[in-house]
């Protein structure tokens, strides 16, 4: 029957194609918080280049990877920006041990050309900018499952800011959303990873500055194996830990171990 | 362009269609040409995820296949791996959300065949299958080729299901409307622009399809 033939036809189109020089099975998905977009692409593309073996990516929120891992989604490294989800995962005896710190991150304040008001490290123009109700729309990640989100909140409420943004803010899934909107330009700015702001795709999309430290708990970010992990998984789960990733994080924005 | 996520989008429309063409003919007939007690609550539910928002069917999928669910466990004991995040958990879930769009416009085409024309083919001896090949697929086959059309291409722009009970796996649940999301959080627009522009004209021709094959099947009962 002509249908059948149809549908098998398509079936045909969605099976074949480019066979990967890699068997799919032994490609180890790696989760990675949406921080670490560009960075990890970055050092990926040397670890095939280098290595002969490959990992997939995917980039998302902690929180939502933490459920994901908690519900056996097949991940086999987890790279959180918060180590406290790394620690619970532990805990229920989801990951080899206790993982490794790998990263460290800083947050910005964000405003896109022609934004109602100018960064600066302690939010003096936002406030202005506020208390004139020139601010219509904020972007933060969505601070009850993404770290930076959390952190974003927490320098605005130690600001005194965290108040009369209630009813501006937009939350992004994860922080790459919130970024997306904060440099859009239908929003008068946002807080967002640095290591997103230090990209090309977004610097030129306006300006920033950073926030500091002191005004929200720092972005530990942990990494940890998955129980069943391959050794394609290992394998990336070491190089990120030698001195070429090292490099790329730090190139990115993030404070590595040791540098504290 | 993502290659691969387009090749999953394609192999998971195909895969529903193919499930969704049995199932379908058969419920449609049944639901056209009988009636019994509790037919609308079928038709009810039947028609549940057209109005449902899929992030609702996405979380129900999500406790009903999870590795805690007995469903969940018994597929975890049988096949080794986990059903949610995997691309049989995607197609059920695919299968799920498809029916009223499959079942739907197969009804309607069963439903235009008159009742003569059946009663002629009992009358003349045919057997249930052969009044089934010769007679009332035929007749009937605007409406499922609508059904086979529209579900395909609804199958390609799912979303919010697909988020919940996926978990954009690179080959395996990121499908093609996914990979448009993650692309536009990469600040990649223009592989955004390239695959939404793809399924703009797939979804386009998809529907200018069915519209044809509708305006068919009503010229017909005008005859």
């Amino acid at each position: 029957m002509k249908l059948l033939g149809m549908g098998v036809a398509f079936l045909l189109l969605g099976v074949s194609g480019p066979v990967p020089a890699q068997p799919i099975a032994d490609v180890p998905t790696i989760a990675a918080a949406s921080d670490l977009q560009f960075a990890l692409e970055d050092i990926a593309t040397r670890f095939r280049a280098e290595t002969k073996l490959d990992v997939k990516l995917v980039f998302g929120s902690s929180g939502n990877f933490f459920s994901q891992v908690g519900q056996g989604a097949p991940f086999q490294l987890f790279m959180s920006a918060d180590e406290d989800f790394i620690f619970k995962l532990a805990d229920a005896g989801r990951t080899e041990d206790r993982g490794a710190l790998y990263a460290v991150g800083r947050i910005v304040l964000f405003a896109p050309h022609g934004s109602s008001f100018k960064p600066d490290a302690r939010m003096a123009g936002l406030k202005a900018a506020l208390s004139d109700g020139r601010v219509k729309r904020f972007a933060i990640a969505n601070p009850a499952h993404a770290p930076y989100g959390r952190a974003a909140e927490q320098a605005l409420n130690k600001l005194g800011l965290w108040q009369s943004l209630q009813g501006k803010l937009v939350l992004g899934e994860n922080v790459s959303q919130a970024a997306q909107f904060a440099t859009a330009g239908s929003a008068d700015g946002g807080i967002f990873a640095y290591s997103l702001a230090l990209s090309p795709a977004v610097s030129s999309l306006g300006n920033y500055v950073l926030v500091p430290t002191e005004l929200h708990d720092p972005l530990r970010q942990r990494m940890a194996l998955i129980k069943g992990a391959t050794n394609a998984a290992r394998a990336f789960y070491n190089y990120l830990q030698q001195s070429a990733a090292r490099g790329t994080f730090k190139r990115y924005g993030f404070v590595l171990p040791g540098e504290l | 362009m993502d290659w691969v996520a387009l090749k999953l989008s394609l192999s998971l429309a195909a895969w529903t269609i193919c499930i969704l063409l049995p199932i379908g003919i058969w419920l449609g007939q049944i639901l056209a040409w009988r009636s019994f007690r509790g037919k609308a609550l079928v038709e009810a539910l039947l028609a549940l995820p057209l109005v449902l928002p899929p992030t609702v069917l996405g979380y129900y999928l999500l406790v009903a296949m999870g590795g805690a669910s007995p469903v969940g466990k018994l597929y975890h004991d049988l096949t080794g791996h986990q059903m949610v995040f995997s691309f049989e958990g995607l197609l059920i879930a695919s299968l799920l959300f498809n029916l009223p769009f499959a079942i739907q416009p197969m009804q309607r085409g069963f439903e235009a065949i008159p009742r003569e024309v059946r009663d002629a083919a009992a009358c003349c001896g045919l057997s249930r299958w052969r009044t089934l090949w010769r007679i009332e697929l035929p007749l009937a086959w605007p409406g499922i080729l609508t059904a086979l059309v529209i579900t395909f291409a609804h199958t390609l722009g799912e979303f919010g299901v697909v988020l919940m009970v996926g978990g954009s796996i690179p080959g395996e649940t990121r499908t093609i409307a996914i990979a448009i999301y993650d692309r536009v959080q990469a600040f990649d627009t223009a592989a955004a622009g390239v695959m939404s522009a793809t399924l703009l004209i797939i979804s386009l021709v998809a529907i200018g399809f069915a519209y044809l094959a509708t305006s068919r099947l009503a010229g017909r009962q005008h005859d």
